[in-house]
C-alpha cells in the first residue's frame, strides 16, 4: 500500500518591535539574564498589561502579506498553564478571535504552483527561557513578554519538501515585510509540525503527532522524513499511532516522545480581564497596506517580464530581500540584467554558500560587480580572469579595475604575441599535432588549454581558438 | 449541570492544589451553589445580543512602541526565594 503524509505547521515569529508586547522593556536579544524585566513581564501582582500598538501593526502587515482576512473586532484571551518560564501562570494570547485568518501562500512544487492555506495568525506574548542544570532549572525572563505572532497553516502539505518550501517562503515574506528578523539561531523564528499518514487516495486523516524543536529548514525536513517513515512502519506492523508530542533530536536523528495527549493540558481559555477589546477600522488597515513593500512573488514576476530573467534565476534572487536589492542596485547602475543575474547565480552565490555568508556581509559593492562585468564586455579581461578578479574583489573589497591594473591581468589581444605563444606550444607538443592530423579534433582543445595556461589566462580566448586552428592547418 | 467530586479533583489538579476529603466534599456543595446562582442568567433571552468580554465601554487601550528603563537586577530578584548568577532558581523541570 502507498502512503501519503499530511502536514500542517505552527510557526512562531518574534516581531521587530523595540519594546515588549505589554510593557516598555526592551526586546533586545542576548543581554545578561533578567535585566530586561519589570513588574508586568515578571507577572507581579497588580501590574497591568497595556498593548503595544506596533504589535498590532506588524500582525496586520503579516496578515496582509499572507493574503489573510483582517478581523476588526478581536480580544485577548488568557491561556492557563503552569511552567516556571511563564511567570503569571498564564499566557496572554488570542483564542476565539485571531487578528488574521483565512490566508494562503503559494509555493512552486515540481507539479506546479501549490496554494498552502493559512488558518490563522494571532498575537501573543513569548515566555521566558529555562536552562536545565543539574538538580535545578534557571529562569531568565528577558524573553518574557516579547511579542510573537503564531501562524497556523491548514494541513495542506504532503511532503517534507513541501513543508520546507512553505517555511522558506514564509520566512522570506516575513523578512521582506520586516515583521520579524527571523533569526532561527536566536529563536526569533520557530516551527512545530503536525504530521499524520494515510493510504494514498484516502480523504480521512490519520492520527497525528506533533513535532517540536526543529531549529532549521534542514531539521524540519529531516524530522518530518523520519516521523513519516516511523508512522508508516508502525502501521505496516499493525501498530496503532498514538497522538503525542515528540521532540526532534538532531544528534540522534530521531523524534522522541515528550508527552502523550492523555496528559494534555486543559488551558481553560477565557477573555483576558486586564485588557479591552481591540477594534480596527478600514483606515488603520489601509494605512498599513500602503507601507507594504513589493513581495517576493511580485518581484519575481517583474524580473521575468522586465529583465527577461529565467524563472529559476528570478526565484532564487528574490528569495532574499537583500540579494534582490543588490541585483536591482547593479541594474540601476547600468549593468545588463541578465549578465548580472548570471554572475549572482554563479560566482556570487557559490562563494557566499562556501563561506556561509550573506550578501550583506560582503566587502565589494554592486558597483564593483558592474565594473567587473564591463571589463569583460570591453574585452579588457577574459571571463576566466574575471572570475579570479572576483575572488580577489571578494577577499579585499578592492576596485576590480585596480586589481586588473595592479596584477597586470589585462587581456592579450595582440595577434602576433598570441601567435607566438601558439607556435611555441605546438613545437612543444608534436604528439598533439600528429593527433590532429589523424583527425582527432580533441587535440585542439588541449592545445587551446595549453596556450591559455602559457599566457596565464590573459590571452583572448576567441583569438586563441582562431590562431590555434590556423597554425595547426599550416603544419 | 451538577458538579461531583471527580470534577473537584480535576480542577484542584489543574490549579496544582491539594485538599483533604472533607474540604473536597465542601467544595462539591459550594461549586454547585455557585453554578446554580449563575444559571439564573440562562433565564434571559440573549438571542441577538453581542458577546461582552468587558464591562467597560472602551476599546484600543494602546501604548506607543517606546523602550523605558527596566528594573535593576537586584529589584527583579528581590522576591525570588532562590537565585543563582542573576537567574531565578527553581526545582528542575523538563517538559
Amino acid at each position: 500500500m502507498d502512503f501519503e503524509a499530511v502536514i500542517g505547521l505552527e510557526i512562531h515569529a518574534e516581531l521587530s518591535t523595540k519594546s515588549k508586547i505589554f510593557c516598555s522593556c526592551t526586546t533586545e536579544f542576548g543581554k545578561d539574564a533578567n535585566t530586561h524585566c519589570c513588574p508586568v513581564c515578571l507577572g507581579l501582582p497588580g501590574a497591568l498589561p497595556v498593548l503595544n500598538k506596533s504589535v498590532v501593526d506588524f500582525a496586520i502587515k503579516a496578515g496582509l502579506a499572507l493574503n489573510c482576512k483582517i478581523n476588526k473586532d478581536t480580544y485577548m484571551a488568557r491561556k492557563n498553564y503552569f511552567y516556571p518560564d511563564a511567570p503569571k501562570n498564564y499566557q496572554i494570547t488570542q483564542h476565539e478571535t485571531p487578528l488574521c485568518s483565512e490566508g494562503y501562500i503559494e509555493i512552486e512544487t515540481d507539479e506546479g504552483v501549490k496554494r498552502i492555506g493559512i488558518q490563522r495568525i494571532h498575537i501573543e506574548e513569548d515566555a521566558g527561557k529555562a536552562l536545565h542544570e543539574g538538580e535545578n532549572s534557571l529562569i531568565d525572563f528577558n524573553r518574557s513578554g516579547v511579542p510573537l505572532i503564531e501562524i497556523v497553516t491548514n494541513p495542506d502539505m504532503r511532503s517534507p519538501k513541501e513543508a520546507r518550501m512553505f517555511f522558506e517562503k514564509l520566512r522570506s515574506i516575513l523578512l521582506y515585510t520586516e515583521v520579524s528578523d527571523c533569526k532561527m539561531q536566536e529563536g526569533s523564528l520557530r516551527c512545530d509540525a503536525n504530521v499524520s499518514v494515510r493510504p494514498k487516495g484516502s480523504t480521512e486523516f490519520g492520527v497525528k503527532t506533533e513535532i517540536k524543536n526543529m531549529n532549521s529548514f534542514k531539521a524540519l525536513e529531516k524530522a518530518l522524513e523520519y516521523e513519516i517513515e516511523r508512522q508508516i512502519n508502525a502501521i505496516k506492523k499493525g501498530e496503532r499511532i498514538v497522538q503525542e508530542t515528540r521532540r526532534w533530536d538532531e544528534a540522534r536523528g530521531q523524534t522522541i516522545v515528550m508527552r502523550s495527549k492523555e496528559e494534555a493540558h486543559d488551558y481553560r481559555y477565557f477573555p483576558e480581564p486586564d485588557m479591552v477589546y481591540l477594534k480596527l477600522d478600514d483606515e488603520w488597515i489601509e494605512d498599513i497596506r500602503k507601507t507594504m513593500p513589493e513581495l517576493p512573488d511580485e518581484k519575481k514576476k517583474r524580473y521575468i517580464e522586465e529583465f527577461g530573467l529565467p524563472e529559476y534565476d528570478a526565484n532564487i534572487i528574490t528569495t532574499s530581500k537583500e540579494l534582490a536589492a543588490f541585483f536591482e542596485e547593479a541594474v540601476n547602475i547600468g549593468g545588463n540584467p541578465k549578465t548580472i543575474s548570471n554572475w549572482i547565480m554563479g560566482e556570487v552565490l557559490r562563494i557566499l554558500n562556501d563561506r556561509e555568508m550573506e550578501i550583506t556581509d560582503v566587502k565589494f559593492t554592486a558597483k564593483d560587480l558592474v565594473k567587473l562585468i564591463s571589463l569583460v564586455e570591453k574585452g579588457t579581461i577574459s571571463n576566466t580572469i574575471a572570475k579570479k578578479v572576483f575572488v580577489d574583489m571578494f577577499e579585499t573589497g578592492k576596485d576590480p579595475e585596480k586589481i586588473v591594473e595592479e596584477k597586470g591581468l589585462v587581456q592579450i589581444t595582440d595577434e602576433a604575441a598570441i601567435r607566438e605563444i601558439v607556435n611555441k606550444v605546438l613545437d612543444e607538443n608534436p604528439q598533439s599535432v600528429t593527433d590532429f592530423k589523424n583527425g582527432k579534433t580533441k587535440a585542439v582543445g588541449f592545445i587551446v588549454g595549453q596556450v591559455m595556461k602559457a599566457s596565464k589566462g590573459k590571452a583572448n580566448p576567441q583569438m586563441v581558438n582562431k590562431l590555434v586552428e590556423e597554425e595547426l592547418l599550416k603544419r | 449541570m451538577a458538579v461531583d467530586k471527580s470534577q473537584v479533583d480535576y480542577v484542584a489538579k489543574l490549579a496544582r492544589l491539594e485538599f483533604s476529603e472533607e474540604e473536597k466534599e465542601k467544595f462539591v456543595g459550594d461549586f454547585n451553589k455557585i453554578l446554580q446562582f449563575v444559571e439564573k442568567l440562562n433565564e434571559i433571552d440573549t438571542e441577538n445580543v453581542e458577546i461582552s468580554i468587558s464591562s467597560y465601554p472602551m476599546f484600543n487601550a494602546l501604548r506607543e512602541d517606546e523602550v523605558k528603563p527596566s528594573l535593576s537586577l537586584d529589584e527583579v530578584l528581590l522576591n525570588a526565594p532562590d537565585k543563582e548568577n542573576g537567574y531565578f532558581r527553581v526545582p528542575k523541570v523538563v517538559d
